[in-house]
């Protein structure tokens, strides 16, 4: 163990922690200031935002400090080193570094996308001038309108901090951006003919502390002020990158990464930052139905749920069997409920996982221009496009020793196997094909739950229109049996409603859908799935294999 | 002084003086078989009690450098040799490259035998084109004559030049902004630590010395240490950080001189006799207003100040930054110390790599500042405003990288200190130096 003191007061950092002094002082809530430096990017100690005292605690308890003030984030420390980030030379320090990098600063915060969750405007609030003394003329640099698809560049803005440059030669190994001209003259810009194009794109509107860098998604769309947040997990594929949802008036806005070191660290990818737009489709399913001899008819939400409890009892009491098939986009509470219902109509009743998409191979990040990838991996979009086929796998293997393939219960179900199939959809890409979906035509019952129109609902005797994740709540576990929980953040459109309700309402359970208490009954019931009860899913989420079931 | 004898310009009056006839007639790469049978910590040593210093402007001890490289490490170990020559009023490494480059060439081939290195990079400042020819000739008359290559001379040691000319950046002199360079990227300095001797040009254990030091070598394995301890001026006994200054130097006289001139002379010269003994006095019949000792980021000597020696430590003594590279430029007394200042932050700004905040942001502010007091803008506060501004920027030890921003601001300080009374005059009476882009966007 070491001991670091910060500012009078001491720490302990682990043998095994190697922190700067930015690190080791947010260890005891002391914020050091900082643009150039980003955990998951190399250190340039270029801003020169972190500079602080550092000094050494001799062994007879004398402190000798260095004579100069030094950045931070470049500076190790070791037990005995003595941190001062509140001495007059330091403040002064912070105040003349920000007095310079606003001196070229256009003051356009009210037109700003970054203003809200500015470090200029929150570094100059806490410590900075107030005022600058400059007399003569700013720079002025063109806009580059155009560096990426996805990507504006607000040149006059920019600090020089260099994170974007770092990032796409560090993490997406694309390379793209780079830093022309010398001096105050600086601009950062794109190599011509190549805009930041990359999958991890993105990313880089995120590391700009200031406004240069925008999302054009996102672009006047919203005052941040305005937004409200709501940590959840990225559905794009089975990384399960932790995000949080950015929304207002039940109108979502963007998705941005969420830190976390179990799921994916700090970045995510193109796909899954914009990959939310379904959510608001105008095709969205929003009408309960029922159909019957090729008459389809809206109604009420009871009289539909009361049709499909009625028509499933009905077709469990049969001598055929019956079917419920579990997505993969499901959470793991979503898919507990309709199995546990279907078992209780049918012990006989069989369950299928859903069709797993996979697109390509994993593709891994830094990849060089040529496309090979350069060790160590820090990014992997992966091929298999669902959040939850583990986690919805999980409680499908609780209840069938032998999973059935998707494919086979299709050909079940096109010989007169089955009498009803619960099918779950929630792929926005599509799940099923025309011809996959002909062979439910025979089935007498065929419920749907999903909240895109897809070739299925020709078929389809009840419709029920779900909700898309962020209108849900669960648990998704991700590649590698990480368990993270998804939170909802706005409420779905009109007549629709998230599947877990519809679930909770149709197995006769009392009250509203309670998923904390779902858990806890998963947990006791199935022991790979004992971990949802770690306090830890509310954070980082909790690594199913190796946890232990704990009582709340 | 009369019986100094140049021993680094020994034969640069010389016909043909760059040839490897001329030099090899001169004693020159005699005895470099029987440095290069010496153990390589030797050489070092021997380098090491000469007390030579770095030439380069900072004067670090050259042969205590040498040492930091890592024990028995196995290699690649590399020398970068820092031609670079790119602060203003220097230019005693072009003589050194144009005129004698095979003192160059057999310094660096025994620099890498002390350090066991076996490639050296020499990085050229592109602007010299001659020195590229030069040495460009010199080096592939070595090649042949088996000086360099594999196995000098027979006796088992190798080593070879490769010649870069840079792109034309001040920065590239500084010594990992010149690695940084010579890896093919933007040269902008590297935090350290680790510094160069650790992990230096491709991450591998690097030196980097100026052409100077290197000739310098050269000198004191043919000639001794005692011979260039001879001259000099010895370490001060109160000050046991200062480890003298001892050797010839060569000093650069420019400015407002008769004869502007680039001249041997042994350590603790005073600018008062180079002007006069070397430089043929002050132009015009005027009188020198300020000198600059050693490059303009070292700051002013005032005219009561010309007799400071120019050793490593006099020009510290009042109030310069250090010694610098010797240049010394003349500025007569009918020059405005304004526009002398302006043009040093102009520099400044424009060769200010735009890594750190306070270099990038303060060298361009103090630049705009300046402007404006020549436009007859100038309000007396600004003098306090750039003091403040060049106090932030950074004092010795620095807030910054690299000491760019540290030779930045030094001169404004100096300058303002020194000349106060000029500035506020020159404020007050309202007058310009030149017009305004503004005042002349009006008038057309």
């Amino acid at each position: 163990m070491a001991t670091v003191t910060i500012n009078g007061k001491d720490v302990e950092i682990g043998s095994n922690e190697r922190l700067n002094c930015i690190q080791a002082a947010a260890k005891v809530g002391v914020e050091i200031p900082a643009y150039c430096w980003h955990p998951a990017l190399s250190v340039v100690a270029s801003c020169r935002m972190c500079l602080v005292e550092v000094g050494d605690k001799k062994p007879d308890g004398t402190v000798a400090m260095q004579p100069k003030l030094v950045p931070g984030c470049q500076t190790p420390v070791k037990d005995g080193t003595v941190i001062i980030a509140d001495s007059q030379k330091v403040k002064d320090a912070r105040k003349a570094t920000l007095e310079y990098l606003l001196l070229n600063h256009p003051l356009d915060c009210p037109t700003c996308d970054q203003a809200g969750e500015c470090y200029l405007q929150d570094y100059s609030f806490n410590y900075g001038r107030g005022y600058s003394r400059l007399n003569e003329p700013k720079n002025i640099k063109p806009d580059k309108d155009y560096i990426g698809d996805q990507i504006t560049l607000f040149t006059d803005r920019c600090i020089m901090c260099t994170r974007c440059v770092r990032f796409t030669r560090e993490v997406s190994g694309s390379a793209e951006l780079q830093v022309v001209s010398r001096g105050s003259h600086e601009e950062i810009d794109i190599f011509p003919g190549h805009p930041v194009n990359n999958p991890l794109a993105g990313n880089v509107v995120d590391l700009c502390p200031v406004g240069a860098l925008c999302s054009k998604d996102f672009l006047y769309q919203q005052r941040v002020w305005w937004l409200k947040s709501t940590n959840s997990v990225c559905q794009g594929c089975s990384t399960g990158c932790s995000v949080t949802v950015d929304q207002n008036e039940d109108k979502v806005y963007r998705l941005k990464p969420r830190v976390n070191e179990m799921a994916q660290g700090h970045f995510m990818c193109d796909e899954g930052r914009f990959g939310w737009k379904y959510t608001h489709s105008e095709e969205r399913l929003n009408v309960p139905k029922i159909v019957s001899n090729g008459h389809s008819t809206s109604q009420s939400w009871e009289d539909v749920l009361g049709s499909v409890r009625s028509s499933l009892q009905k077709a469990a009491a049969g001598k055929q069997k019956i079917a419920a098939v579990l997505s993969p986009w499901m959470t793991v509470e979503e898919a507990w409920l309709l199995a546990t219902w279907i078992r209780s109509l049918s012990p006989q009743a069989v369950l299928a996982v859903g069709p797993v998409r996979v697109s390509g191979t994993d593709e891994h990040f830094p990849r060089d221009l040529r496309g090979n990838v350069i060790e160590p991996v820090k990014f992997t979009i992966r091929a298999e496009k669902c959040p939850n086929r583990a986690g919805v796998q999980a409680v499908a293997a609780h209840f069938m020793s032998d999973l059935m393939p998707f494919e086979e219960l299709l050909r079940l179900a096109s010989s007169g196997q089955f009498s009803a199939v619960y099918l779950t959809g929630g792929d926005p890409q599509g799940w099923i094909s025309e011809m996959q979906a002909e062979a439910l035509s025979d089935v007498e019952t065929v419920i749907v739950q999903d909240f895109l129109p897809s070739p299925v609902l020709q078929h389809a005797t009840h419709i029920l229109p779900s909700g898309t994740f962020v209108e849900r709540e669960g648990i998704v576990v991700n590649h590698r049996g990480l368990a993270q929980l998804i939170r909802r953040a706005v409420r779905g459109p009109d007549g629709s409603r998230p599947d877990s309700r519809i679930l909770w309402e149709l197995s006769g359970r009392k009250g509203l859908f309670q998923s904390e208490s779902l858990r806890a009954e998963i947990a006791a019931a199935v022991p790979a799935l004992a971990g949802l009860t770690h306090p830890d899913l509310k954070s980082t989420g909790v690594l199913l294999e190796s946890a232990q079931q704990v009582t709340i | 002084m009369a019986t100094f004898e140049p021993a680094l310009f020994a034969r640069i009056n010389k016909p043909d003086s760059a040839s490897l006839k001329t030099y090899q007639a001169d004693g020159g790469y005699s005895r470099l078989k029987e440095f290069l049978s010496m153990a390589p910590g030797d050489v070092t040593n021997i380098v090491k009690d000469s007390g030579l210093r770095g030439r380069g402007g900072a004067g670090f001890p050259t042969g205590l450098k040498w040492t930091f490289l890592p024990k028995d490490y196995p290699g690649p170990i590399y020398l970068a040799v820092n031609a670079d020559e790119s602060e203003p009023g220097t230019f005693n490494n072009r003589y050194l490259m144009e005129l004698d480059p095979h003192q160059l060439i057999e310094g660096i081939i025994l620099a890498c035998h002390a350090i066991r290195s076996q490639k050296a990079y020499l990085y050229l400042r592109y602007e010299y084109g001659t020195s590229y020819r030069v040495l460009d000739a010199a080096i592939r008359e070595c090649r042949a004559a088996g000086i360099l290559g594999t196995n000098i001379l027979g006796t088992g040691v190798s080593c070879d030049i490769i010649l870069h000319r840079g792109a034309g950046a001040y920065i590239c002199g500084e010594e990992t902004g010149l690695i940084e360079s010579l890896e093919g990227k933007r040269a902008w300095p590297r935090i350290k630590p680790p510094f160069p001797a650790i992990e230096g040009l491709f991450r591998k254990p690097t030196i980097v010395n100026n052409v100077e030091t290197l000739c310098c070598v050269t000198q004191i394995l043919y000639r001794g240490t005692a011979w260039f301890k001879s001259m000099g001026v010895p370490a001060d006994p109160n000050n046991p950080r200062d480890p003298g200054s001892y050797g010839p130097k060569l000093y650069c006289v420019s400015g407002h001189v008769n004869q502007p001139c680039c001249v041997e002379l042994p350590l603790g010269v005073t600018a008062r006799q180079l002007i006069e003994e070397h430089a043929g006095g002050v132009w015009k019949g005027r009188r020198a207003k300020a000198v600059v000792p050693g490059g303009i980021s070292m700051g002013f000597l005032s005219a009561s100040e010309l007799d400071t020696p120019l050793d490593f430590a006099g020009p510290g003594k009042v109030g310069c930054l250090g010694l610098g590279t010797a240049a010394v430029v003349v500025v007569d007394d009918q020059t405005s110390m304004v526009d002398v200042l302006y043009n040093c932050c102009r520099f400044m700004s424009h060769e200010s790599c735009g890594q750190c905040t306070p270099c990038r942001e303060g060298t361009a502010w103090m630049t705009k500042i300046l402007e404006r007091i020549r436009t007859g803008q100038g309000r007396t506060e600004d003098l306090d405003l750039l003091m403040e501004v060049a106090g932030s920027m950074g004092i010795i030890p620095g807030t910054t990288i690299c000491g760019l921003s540290d030779g930045a601001a030094w001169p404004v300080k100096n300058a303002i200190s020194k000349f106060r009374s000029e500035f506020e005059d020159y404020i007050r009476s309202r007058k310009a130096s030149v017009t305004s882009a503004q005042q002349l966007m009006a008038v057309h």
